[in-house]
């Protein structure tokens, strides 16, 4: 990390916030800005693409150009139907001639809808069990820890295979909400241990003190007064979260537990260019890379933002 | 030590019983069964396959019957889908393929994951350092499933190098593909924690003392701090032994591997419900006498951590 400069002592006067000096750090990281933006970009684009897609050359993602399975073609980036240079299909088409660019783009919608959605289950869930056992301590905080210490060790992207091809639902939408709660079930645990830890050492302040002091409930201290103060770690190891869920989301969809047709994900999109790699590799690099640069950029900026709100973190 | 092993032990085996009957309980919960599937039997045919298997008794004589065989013979049962075949005689059949990949695959990851981090943190804020480091994150990033295919297309489908899939014996060039792809990503993850373990032991006072002391740079770096700056690899091999198992599902899949990651996967898609059980109680086993390993090993290394 860069020593902060002198020249910030003059603005110092003015006084700034936690939030403010943060952000300031964060941008003096490159590699954090250059995740910043990619992620936003592909946000960006996942959420406004198909519709500018649609408007600009009248198809949606799920369009198939014929319905003569002879006449279907798989073209390559960049290629119109009688192999010219083309911008119509820049990262050509499906087996079913689906525009390849506009499937990427719902794909990202389903990918970064699940890693956000599962990311705040797994926030809640974490978030109030570790702050519970920390301001219990005693025996009922050893008891919960050993829960989650427990069910660290277990397999438990086997256990969520298991739960996910049982219970598979008969409509996608009810496959997404399963593979919410699956994700964001299995995922809380390392959160419930950061914020136990924030708060064993926030609850002996003087605060918290003066808290009880004036009669609050223990509910009301935890999650009005213990709870905002763990904000910091909890953003950053949030921000961690959200790549690891989209992988394991990709993971179970790229396996076919995951989104069912016709929504599709990223990792979806994978297993079907994975079927025609020696033929049409595109169908597979392209959403893979669009992945892999998400991820890549979410992984930056989540660095970036330990390193700008909690320096003290800096341990992986 | 002793009361150590001990007290693990004492959570390790009620754990692993949960996990079965967690599974269990998952499978009989859920609507349909192996039966209810697109070949319908005729009532006849499949009451008298019920009574075979004993699905016909009632769910705790049922329940009773399997965790029985389990912990009494570590006996799994027979499989629905692959008639007359013991989920032993299965997982024995496709245990060394997912053995033989994973053990590879972590060796690798390792030696190179620490090296790469090592030197690194030596030289930190270089070139290389700054290199290696980006190169690691885009480890991370890249999804196993993703960089398979890629290898195969490269190295099988344009450069006619390595066969693309499927199962060759042991040392054979059909594990060099799978192996990398499965190591890639813990490979990365070893050398972030190898270089954030080094750089803070080398800024410790005790390596100060070595370096006062006057011994050479190698003897300072491998006798003194690899030993503390690996200390977070070391704690991070037992749940890396999780992703291990998890990623082997993938890589085995893309690579056609007859692993115990592909029998489990088709296991789940059929509903083989002996062969599920047996499959994640295999490897519940497995991971959680793994992890005691690394505890008693990081124990050993660490005495702080057994008087917690």
């Amino acid at each position: 990390m860069t020593p902060i400069d002198t020249e910030i002592d003059t603005e110092l006067v003015r006084g700034t916030s936690l939030w403010r000096d943060a952000w300031r750090r964060l941008l003096k990281n490159k590699l954090a800005v250059f995740g910043l933006i990619i992620v936003a970009l592909v946000t960006i684009a996942s959420i406004i693409g198909p519709t500018v897609i649609k408007r600009a050359f009248g198809f949606t993602p799920d369009y198939i150009p014929t319905s003569d399975v002879r006449l279907i073609r798989s073209f390559p980036p960049f290629t119109g139907p009688n192999g010219e240079f083309s911008w119509a299909h820049p990262m050509g088409t499906d087996n079913a001639g689906r525009d390849q660019l506009a499937r990427v783009l719902q794909g990202g919608q389903i990918s970064l809808f699940v890693g956000i959605i599962s990311t705040l289950v797994s926030l809640i869930i974490g978030v109030s069990y570790g702050a519970i056992a920390g301001y219990a301590g005693g025996r009922v905080d050893n008891a919960m820890m050993r829960v989650v210490d427990v069910l660290y060790s277990l397999p438990y992207v086997i256990v969520v295979i298991v739960l996910l091809s049982m219970f598979r639902s008969q409509t996608p939408r009810g496959q997404l909400i399963l593979l919410f709660v699956a994700l964001g079930s299995v995922s809380w645990l390392t959160m419930a241990r950061i914020v136990r830890g924030q708060v064993l050492s926030l609850k002996n302040q003087e605060f918290v003190l003066a808290a009880r002091a004036t009669g609050v409930t223990a509910p009301r201290i935890i999650f009005r007064h213990l709870v905002p103060n763990t904000l910091g770690p909890v953003i950053v190891y949030a921000t961690l979260t959200i790549p690891q869920i989209m992988l394991t989301e990709a993971f179970l969809s790229f396996l076919g537990f995951g989104v069912q047709a016709p929504l599709a994900s990223w990792g979806s999109l994978a297993a079907d260019g994975v079927q025609n790699i020696a033929i049409f590799p595109w169908q597979l690099i392209f959403p893979g890379v669009t992945m892999a640069l998400t991820l890549f950029s979410l992984n930056f900026l989540g660095d970036g933002l330990r390193d700008a709100l909690d320096p003290q973190m800096r341990t992986t | 030590m002793f009361r150590f092993i001990i007290r693990r032990l004492l959570i390790t085996i009620p754990t692993i019983l949960v996990v079965i009957s967690l599974t269990w309980v998952l499978i009989k919960l859920a609507p349909g069964n192996f039966y209810s599937g697109e070949k319908r039997l005729p009532p006849a045919i499949e009451k008298n396959i019920r009574e075979k298997y004993g699905l016909d008794k009632p769910w705790y004589q049922q329940y009773g019957k399997t965790m029985w065989n389990i912990v009494r013979h570590l006996d799994f049962g027979t499989s629905l889908r692959f008639e007359g075949q013991s989920v032993n005689t299965i997982i024995r059949r496709s245990l060394p393929v997912s053995a033989a990949v994973g053990i590879l695959a972590y060796l690798l990851a390792l030696i190179v994951g620490i090296t790469v981090g090592s030197v690194a943190a030596l030289k930190q804020n270089s070139r290389w350092d700054y290199t290696s480091m980006a190169l690691a994150m885009l480890g991370i990033s890249v999804p196993n499933f993703v960089l398979g295919p890629i290898l195969v297309l490269v190295f099988s489908l344009t450069l006619y190098w390595l066969p693309p899939s499927r199962w060759g014996g042991f040392p054979s060039k059909n594990l060099i593909l799978p192996v990398l792809t499965l190591s890639a990503i813990y490979m990365a993850y070893i050398a972030r924690l190898t270089r954030a373990g080094m750089l803070e032991v080398l800024r410790s006072d005790y390596i100060r003392t070595a370096r006062a002391k006057g011994l050479s740079e190698k003897d300072v770096v491998i006798k003194h701090a690899l030993r503390g700056g690996l200390m977070p690899v070391i704690s991070y091999t037992g749940p890396a032994l999780a992703f291990l198992l998890t990623g082997t599902v993938v890589v085995e899949r893309i690579f056609a591997l007859p692993g115990l990651g592909n029998y489990f996967i088709q296991a789940s898609l059929n509903r083989d419900e002996p062969l599920i059980i047996g499959i994640v109680a295999f490897i519940s086993i497995t991971l959680l006498f793994m992890n005691l390993l690394v505890d008693i090993f990081y124990a050993y290394l660490d005495p702080r951590v057994r008087y917690q």
